[in-house]
């Protein structure tokens, strides 16, 4: 790839006159050796599983295997219908869209993976709710999930973009970014805009820790899918009203790299903190603690043939309780 | 770079609810079932960190036997892959451990068919994306983004130059390459990403190469057993 960085992004595509989804596309050929036709199918498939998750969502039974959530985006939409948002009705929608994407998710359904499972319902939610109000085409979303993908790209290279690294800053925080990035590209804004998108949004979920219930990417993620929806449009507002980020983006970028860096692993999809270890939380976990009998604990070592590569060895120095038998 | 391309960002389209303990731990077993070469009579799994803590909720479990049944990451099938998994006959068993682990989501995971046996240990680095640190407790990086070969050989002079030169003479470059032995003149393992599929042809002379001992072809996009090429 022709850039690590967001500034080079900005600073490529607009020597070349180019959108960030074109120039992204350009390097994927040449990164994979694939026809562009082959590049651009591939993403017109995912965008239409991300569709598909949606009508899930908003028609079948999406209780999750543990039965802790599901329905939440139905619930949504049906407030849509009946009368006049809080948010305005674009928000919402984005919302009950995020809800439904993330619940199908969550209940073992397919979606697709933008960055993680645990983000998949803001760029859906995001996308196919703009594209009912602007009337786009498919092909304007795909140019779009282009633009998204470059961005998380650099995130994911200079950071994160999984909870278990990083928090949810790393899961959702990028997704929010990359759809804030996207949504002002699909509108029309510059290059130097959408950057700015991503750096405004980053910065609204510095230090969101990931804290799941019981482990499972079911609460708080659900919920918080559905409100990186809005940040994520609200971004891209403010970009395309011309608002700047102050701190360059790609030194937000760094800045989630540094605090998820120092978040204790209690606080990184361990289940071991924040809303996880609430009493409420805890009595969820216990309830749903069904060891199968056949589980065992031969506490065998692990060698890593490469044992540099060994990390946070007090973190998973423990027990585990839950699966003894 | 740890994410090489656009769609290992946007991407894979998976089951849910996880892309780390659910896509991630589905492409390991394929991985897994791919350098065994055919589907496994037995398999032991030994999970590590956020794997083992949540592995049941996840369904990483159904995804892992999901992955040493071939299948890709948004196979239906994968909610139901114990029932599969014993259709096919291979018993699967699930350990848990509390020990420090080279990434919070690892697996070992060991296999068996007739005499045939391997191991290996990955992590799921998240957004599907998977690093292998060691097969048969030797020292590899791969990412299973690009065909892999995996040769076991014996640690002689020359057994290198001419699995390369057999492999340039193929026309397929070789994009990473990791070299690791157990002991100096005894066996090692050589791992290499290519940029091309390997043919037939090339898997046919490399096999006949003195010192090689043993080859498998690591391919997710095809997922072709080694055995049926």
């Amino acid at each position: 790839m022709r850039f690590k960085h967001l500034h080079e992004l900005n600073t490529i595509c607009t020597a070349e006159s180019k959108t960030i989804a074109q120039l992204m596309i350009e390097e994927q050929v040449q990164e994979t050796n694939t026809p562009e036709a082959d590049v651009v199918k591939q993403m017109s498939e995912y965008y239409q599983v991300m569709k598909e998750a949606v009508r899930k969502g908003l028609t079948e039974d999406t209780t999750s295997r543990s039965g802790l959530t599901g329905g939440d985006g139905k619930k949504m939409a049906e407030y849509i219908r009946q009368g006049e948002t809080c948010s305005g009705d674009a928000s919402a929608l984005a919302m009950a869209y995020a809800l439904c994407v993330s619940e199908v998710n969550a209940s073992m359904g397919r979606i697709v993976a933008t960055p993680t499972a645990g983000s998949c319902g803001i760029i859906p939610g995001v996308f196919i709710s703009s594209q009912e109000r602007f009337g786009w085409t498919d092909e304007h979303l795909v140019n779009g999930l282009f633009c998204a993908g470059a961005i998380g790209y650099v995130i994911a290279n200079n950071s994160f973009i999984s909870g278990a690294e990083g928090g949810c800053q790393a899961e959702v925080g990028s997704a929010i970014g990359m759809a804030a990035g996207a949504m002002v590209e699909l509108r029309g804004g510059t290059p130097e805009q959408v950057v700015h998108a991503v750096g405004l949004a980053l910065k609204n979920t510095l230090g969101l820790i990931c804290d799941p219930v019981a482990g499972l990417v079911e609460i708080p993620c659900i919920v918080r899918n559905g409100l990186g929806a809005v940040t994520a449009l609200a971004a891209a507002d403010m970009a395309l009203a011309g608002v700047r980020s102050a701190i360059p983006s790609d030194e937000v970028i760094d800045v989630m790299l540094e605090v998820g860096s120092a978040m204790p692993s209690r606080h990184r999809e361990t289940a071991q903190g924040g809303l996880a270890q609430t009493p409420t939380g805890r009595k969820m976990m216990q309830k749903l603690a069904k060891p199968k009998a056949k589980r065992a604990e031969p506490e065998q070592e692990l060698k890593p043939a490469d044992s540099d590569t060994t990390t946070s060895g007090a973190d998973n120095a423990r027990v585990d309780k839950d699966n003894q038998v | 770079m740890r994410f090489k391309d656009v769609f290992s960002i946007i991407g894979p389209s998976m089951t849910g609810p996880s892309s780390s303990h659910t896509a991630g731990a589905a492409r390991l077993g394929r991985i897994a079932r791919q350098w065994l070469g055919c589907t496994p009579d037995r398999a032991r799994l030994t999970l590590y960190g956020s794997f083992a803590d949540t592995y049941q909720g996840h369904g990483t479990d159904l995804a892992l036997i999901g992955g040493l049944l071939d299948y890709v990451t948004d196979d239906p099938r994968i909610p139901d892959a114990e029932q599969y998994a014993e259709e096919a006959g291979m018993e699967v068993e699930f350990y848990t451990s509390g020990l420090p682990a080279p990434h919070p989501n690892t697996v070992k995971i060991e296999l068996w068919h007739g005499e045939r046996a391997c191991s290996l240990i990955g992590a799921s680095i998240g957004g599907g994306s998977v690093s292998v640190h060691s097969m048969n407790d030797f020292r590899v990086q791969i990412s299973g983004e690009f065909p892999t070969l995996v040769l076991r050989h014996a640690d002689k002079a020359g057994v290198l130059a001419s699995v390369t030169s057999t492999i340039s003479s193929s026309g397929v470059n070789i994009g990473y390459m990791q070299v690791d032995r157990k002991a100096r003149d005894g066996e090692a393992l050589t791992a290499m990403e290519m940029d091309g599929v390997p043919n037939p042809d090339m898997l046919k002379r490399l096999r006949g190469l003195d010192h090689v001992l043993d080859i498998r072809v690591i391919d997710l996009k095809r997922g072709v057993d080694s055995d049926a090429i």
